[in-house]
């Protein structure tokens, strides 16, 4: 399996995905500037976190629009995997590869603590080796991570079963303490129809070795080497 | 031409900023303050586009790019041809 890692200006996170696929499944990773428009034969694409073009216009909305984007979306059109994580995720919506958008915390308020992610389904390559309902611990680190989309958008993705995590609390149970950003339904990440590009604002690149507190965001990452080898 | 484009957040989408703003104004003494909503707006100069075109453009700048169509509206307003 191939690794690549997009590298936008302003890109803050691209480094802990470079580190990712090395650390824990012992394969390189590739990276890919935004100006390019091959993905150097990736089969796994990780949009990584940062504050892409200085959060102008909307987070993401610039990353959105470079030509490295239209290579990821040909990629996911193919039924490629990507990965976006906190700017990832918010690129990954504006290009609408992914519905929805994602607001300005609830707060106002930078926030940066681990939080508790339910995993919701298992019917896809990055949850398939997780087990639904298991918890997993990783932080998050945005300003506007509060998913939002309309009434009909958020019964799409509930009857396709397409919320990957919820924020909840030590129980594992819906808790509006421990929903930090005040996102709809506590969605903490989605799936695409195709299943194939998860977003998500938590980072599990940031929670894959036990130094770092946790290694709970490595099983994602397994979970995608495993479906890999099945396919 | 010059033009200005209003981008706001639509009806039914939160703002936390704008309920921000509104509990500043109400802390000032302005408890009249039921509501606020916060918006930009972009002031765009053009080569020369034909009349009746113009406002059709600048929509398509807003859909491509300036409004994000899943949360804000637009409104379009020229103000030199």
């Amino acid at each position: 399996m191939k690794v690549a890692v997009v590298r936008f200006w302003g890109s803050n996170c691209d480094h802990d995905a470079l580190e990712w696929a090395p650390r824990v499944l012992g394969l390189p990773s590739e990276e890919i500037w935004y100006e390019e428009r091959e993905l150097k034969g990736a089969d796994l694409v990780v949009l990584p976190g940062g504050f892409s073009y200085g959060d102008y216009l909307r987070p993401g909305a610039m990353a959105a629009r470079t030509p490295v984007m239209e290579a990821v979306i040909a990629h996911a059109r193919r039924g490629g995997l990507v990965i976006g994580i906190c700017n990832g995720f918010q690129v990954l919506c504006e290009v609408g590869l992914l519905p929805g958008a994602l607001l300005r915390n609830q707060s106002l308020t930078f926030l940066h603590q681990e939080v508790i992610l339910r995993c919701e389904t298992t019917a896809s390559p990055f949850t398939s080796g997780i087990g639904k309902g298991r918890l997993l611990r990783m932080p998050i680190a945005h300003g506007d991570g509060n998913y939002f989309a309309d009434a009909a958008t958020l019964n799409r993705l509930k009857d396709e079963d397409r919320v990957a995590f919820r924020y909840v609390d030590p129980a594992g149970e819906l808790n509006p303490a421990y929903n930090p950003n005040g996102s709809l339904d506590a969605i903490a990440g989605i799936l695409s129809e195709g299943r194939n590009v998860l977003g998500m604002m938590p980072h599990p690149e940031r929670a894959s070795e036990a130094l770092l507190g946790s290694t709970d965001g490595a099983e994602i990452l397994h979970s995608v080497m495993g479906s890999f080898q099945r396919a | 031409m010059k033009a200005r484009i209003h981008v706001f957040l639509k009806e039914g989408v939160l703002d936390p900023q704008g309920k921000a703003v509104m509990n500043a104004l109400r802390t000032l003494g302005f408890g009249e303050v039921q509501s606020v909503r916060q918006g930009k707006f972009f002031d765009v100069e053009t080569d020369p586009i034909a009349p009746g075109e113009a406002e059709g453009r600048l929509r398509e700048y807003c859909q491509k790019l300036l409004a994000n169509p899943v949360i804000e509206n637009y409104r379009v307003e020229v103000l030199e041809p």
